[in-house]
């Protein structure tokens, strides 16, 4: 493998775990500040990308879409915490991951329902749509390059709305304690509206990203959930910055996994066992890396004791 | 043998737990288990859609449709209703091979007639084949081995593999190589249901491969498409046509056109009554038929052509009924080997815009009177 | 009698009963409907020491389902191609023995469960839930990609396996076989809930400091709980394998797991009879709804969210009051 080769390997590792973070990092919060695990966090994803998708269609514009992406999840967001999510915050998380399932049954066959069963229609912008030489004349798609940019300002905008912010103090001091903050006078309940809606829309703007150069389809949200879980089971549960160093550690693990564990076995392996053991051992890895954490860190790599 | 000797063990145990079925005066009804919910939901409406156009009017169908959620559990157990409760006589729908692999054994060891409108694996066309088995859509391999003869001819050299890492992907990439005479610069088999596709195209762009092959059904072959257009790589692209059916290509968009896919049926395909039923599907259900939507068709034709031949209750003249294959199928000639498997044209499509829709063209002939490798293992 | 055991009754008889409708009617897939709520309940019964008595959410139970299923797969498929398993200075044959394949289930999950459940319960509450969900994962993935026994094709098994005395391909036999291991199951299960383990594990959900100063270590008991939970649910995944004479890794799927804690939640969490009653309601619910319209998962996902929001306690805790008893 040449290096060139190994770099764009990296800077698509890169891609995938900016793209999970931003799925991880709204699930953390939610967690962080609500105590609530929300197993619906995928269809908020997939809503993001529909959206996104009909927008596109009617109006031709990829900024509308994104617009529209961020509203529409923002808004589904909105309704079911103040709908169900509410009545769960003092139950146990069994029947918050109940009622958080109960609700991908309903947005899944709900999305189908309107949209029908085939894949929906999104493309990149026509001015992204090709490829940018950099440095070193590595051939890169441009609109994976904006994915990175937009993930790593997104990540710098919640780092300083959490710092900076009279509501990041508020979810700081949600997280340390819940109690405390009522007793302050913050009005919890908006407070929490407010995270879910904030979350929610950040995972609607990955779906719709990433829809533009995926596949925009129902029950596209669950596999990336799943990942977003292992994120931030790594990171550590509640840390915006854990969920960002956990998201980058899967995306790179995945990624190189799958192209350097099969030229691993190659080695020592006739060609053809060498594919099929390694893709089976890559497809594995993201979970090996983190039982491997958990060994030395059980509550991630920053969670708190 | 020793399977045969199994599967016949189990129709005697069978036998005796299911009902006799009674007579329905010459109708024939009918258990479709096919995939309504879930993500892959539209290959199977398409394929109950094409059915039901061909069985519209007619009476002497009686038809239950049932969904089976794309797991094999639901589809045996639902198989297991039709038998024992509904007392069909004929099965057919289900568009999965894991799936048929699990359903198909059990519906003819308990004697009733199987038409399969899609999956094809090779269990099914070889040591596992039964008189009972009829497949109208194609053995897995067919799309690819010819594929392969096609890029023979075509004068396409070095050629890079890619598939997900699971049995019909491994089958279909061994397929191709089975026909293929030039190099295979390269091979990857992705995770299933994979849909960042990133780094292989980096592979894919580094290599000196000509031409990419790939068998990426679903959602995993429209991310490929949009993400191989954006990288701006410069080679062929080929694969079967269940990657550029007309169901996906609307998710595609432009980045498929000039993709080259192998089918058996284009709805461009000139041979009497395909004209027809493209009109008319597009009447029926206002847009255009795929070529799962063409297979539930021709399923339903050969089994009308049938009933007009024999009573279903006879088994061995309705079998005979069944392999005579008497339908104008819209793909032109049609005809069954000996393992109940199809013998048909297999053609090179390429994608292309006509005004507005994205969708297939015609361009050639890959494959002549095409059938499958494994009808030698078949004994019945 | 209380009200909770008189329905207990009830819900534990309605099964053979109405087997014996379906019999008598001779409506064989009716027998082999409520086989597959038997079996289920068994997979669930299994969860609910886990997450009824022990307090650990796992959405990770479809692992040992699964593997119980591939135990019964494999060994199967080796006996009917008449192909050794293993074959090299020590000769393993498969076999189509239930006994056998039943004990191989068991162990198999029960190593799994051990593994799993060592790593898993370093950690507790959320974290417990995700890892569990994505060792799920590990394994249906696992399975999807390796080649040997058909990957995501599966495996297809003819003819039932054997048990001595009856034809397990007749129905009814097949129900009372799955219902007499439910039922010894549930006897267990009722025992050990009472017994100082089930207790101590019982206390250890409540407050695991105080059963820390007993001398009892909590870590060991969850594992203890877990590794019996996981043997339980991989029994339940070989009967399940041999009711479809298929196994596949659609088995060790992530909605599975949740499948499961769904029927415990449905019937009610912590009673020993609460995965019997949900799994009945459930494939009551799959069989009468799915006729009615293609997004009737539409229709069970809000029954289910209206159970979470308002029906706490589920069918045995609307119908028999409030409170938790483990008997």
């Amino acid at each position: 493998m040449t290096p060139i080769l190994l770099i764009e390997q990296v800077l698509n590792g890169l891609q995938s775990g900016i793209m999970l973070f931003l799925m991880a990092a709204g699930l953390t919060l939610i967690f962080g500040v609500m105590g609530l695990i929300n197993l619906a966090h995928g269809s908020l994803y997939m809503i993001g990308a529909f959206a996104a998708a009909a927008v596109a269609g009617w109006t031709g514009s990829f900024t509308l879409a994104l617009a529209a992406a961020l509203a529409a999840a923002a808004l589904a967001g909105c309704i079911i915490e103040m709908v169900v999510i509410r009545r769960l915050y003092d139950r146990d998380h069994l029947d918050q991951v109940l009622a958080t399932f109960a609700l991908i049954l309903i947005f899944s066959e709900g999305t189908r329902w309107l949209f029908g069963s085939f894949p929906l229609y999104l493309d990149v912008p026509a001015a992204l749509s090709g490829p940018v030489r950099l440095p070193g004349g590595i051939l890169y798609p441009s609109y994976r390059l904006l994915i990175i940019v937009i993930g790593l300002l997104i990540a710098f905008g919640l780092f300083q709305l959490i710092a900076r912010t009279r509501i990041g103090i508020q979810i700081r001091a949600g997280e340390s304690d819940r109690e405390m903050i009522g007793a302050l006078g913050v009005d919890i309940s908006r407070l929490y509206t407010i995270v879910f809606a904030l979350g929610a829309a950040l995972a609607g703007l990955a779906g719709a990203l990433v829809g533009a150069i995926q596949s925009v389809q129902v029950g596209m949200g669950e596999p990336v959930l799943i990942l977003a879980f292992v994120v931030i089971v790594i990171g550590g549960i509640g840390s915006i910055k854990g969920a960002l160093v956990g998201a980058l550690l899967v995306g790179l693990t995945d990624t190189l996994g799958g192209v350097l564990l099969p030229l691993l076995f190659g080695l020592f392996m006739d060609p053809s066992s060498a594919t099929t053991i390694g893709s089976a051992l890559a497809s594995m890895s993201i979970y090996i890396l983190m039982a491997l954490v958990l060994l030395f860190r059980p509550t991630g790599l920053y969670g708190r004791a | 043998m020793k399977i045969k000797s199994l599967v016949a063990a189990a129709c005697m145990a069978l036998a005796g737990t299911a009902a006799l079925a009674d007579g329905h005066g010459g109708k024939v009804k009918v258990g479709m288990i096919t995939t309504l919910s879930g993500g892959g939901a539209g290959l199977g409406i398409d394929v109950r859609d094409g059915f039901l156009l061909a069985a519209k009017g007619n009476d002497m169908l009686d038809i239950v449709v049932e969904d089976d959620q794309q797991k094999p559990d639901i589809a045996v157990q639902l198989a297991d209703k039709m038998i024992q409760s509904e007392k069909v006589d004929v099965l057919t729908g289900i568009i999965w091979s894991n799936l048929a692999m699990a359903v198909v054994p059990s519906v003819t060891a308990q004697g009733k007639f199987y038409l399969s409108p899609n999956a094809g694996p090779s269990a099914l066309a070889g040591k596992g084949c039964s008189p009972l088995y009829f497949n109208v859509a194609w053995q897995n391999d067919a799309f690819y081995e010819a594929g392969g003869l096609w890029a023979n001819e075509n004068g396409i050299g070095k050629v890079f593999l890619m598939a997900p890492n699971y049995p019909a992907g491994i089958d279909g990439m061994t397929g191709f190589k089975r026909t293929f005479e030039g190099e295979v610069v390269g091979e990857v088999y992705t995770k299933l249901g994979q849909t960042d596709y990133a780094a292989e195209i980096a592979q894919i762009r580094a290599s000196d491969a000509d031409t990419v092959y790939f068998f990426l059904p679903g959602g995993m072959g429209i991310s490929f498409m949009k993400q191989w257009a954006g990288s701006g790589v410069e080679k062929n692209v080929m694969g079967p046509a269940f990657s550029f059916d007309q169901g996906i290509l609307g998710a595609i968009g432009d980045a498929a056109l000039g993709v080259k896919n192998t089918a058996h049926w284009s709805k461009d395909l000139d041979v009497p009554g395909n004209a027809d039923f493209v009109k008319a599907f597009q009447d029926e259900y206002g847009r255009l038929p795929s070529l799962y939507a063409a297979q539930g068709y021709d399923t339903a034709l050969l089994l009308i052509s049938a009933m007009g031949k024999a009573d279903v209750k006879d088994t061995a003249a309705f079998q005979a009924a069944l392999e005579e294959a008497d339908f104008q199928s819209v793909r032109g000639k049609f005809s069954f080997a000996a393992n109940h498997h199809p013998i048909q044209d297999i053609y090179m499509r390429e994608v292309v815009k006509e005004g507005d829709v994205v969708t297939n063209q015609i361009i050639g002939v890959a494959a002549t009177d095409h059938t499958d490798v494994y009808g030698a293992d078949c004994k019945m | 009698m209380r009200r909770e055991t008189i329905l207990n009754a009830v819900l534990y008889l309605a099964m053979p009963v109405a087997a014996a409708l379906a019999f008598a009617m001779d409506e064989p897939f009716l027998i082999t409907l409520i086989t597959r709520a038997a079996i289920f309940a068994l997979a669930a019964v299994g969860l609910n020491l886990a997450l009824g008595l022990g307090g650990l959410v796992s959405l990770g139970h479809a692992a040992f389902f699964g593997i119980g299923g591939y135990a019964m797969g494999i060994l199967a498929h080796h006996a009917q191609t008449y192909s050794p398993m293993i074959d090299s200075w020590i000769v393993i044959e498969g076999t189509k023995s239930m006994p056998v394949i039943w004990l191989v289930a068991v162990v198999t999950s029960a190593l799994a469960a051990l593994a799993i459940g060592a790593l898993s319960l370093r950690t507790s509450g959320v974290y417990f839930i995700m890892i569990t969900l994505a060792f799920g994962q590990m394994f249906y993935y696992f399975a999807i990609s390796w080649p040997a026994y058909g990957g995501e094709d599966g495996l297809s098994i003819y003819v039932r396996n054997s048990f001595p005395g009856l034809n397990t391909l007749d129905p009814m036999q097949f129900f009372v076989l799955v219902f007499v291991i439910l039922s010894a199951v549930l006897w267990w299960m009722g025992r050990l809930a009472r017994a100082p383990f089930g207790l101590a594990l019982s206390a250890a959900r409540q407050n695991a400091e105080r059963v820390e100063t007993v001398g009892l270590g909590p870590f060991r008991l969850r594992l203890v709980a877990f590794v019996i939970s996981g043997a339980v649910t991989g029994l339940a995944g070989a009967l399940f394998a041999d009711l479809n004479r298929f196994v596949s890794p659609t088995m060790f799927s992530w909605q599975m797991s949740g499948e499961f804690i769904v029927f415990i939640v449905l019937g009610g969490v912590g009673r020993l009879f609460g995965p019997v009653a949900g799994a009945m309601l459930f494939v009551l619910l799959e069989y009468l709804l799915s006729p009615l319209s293609e997004f009737w998962l539409i229709y069970v996902g809000a029954i289910l969210l209206l159970v979470v929001l308002f029906a706490r306690g589920g069918l045995i805790g609307s119908l028999a009051g409030r409170e938790v008893a483990h008997d």
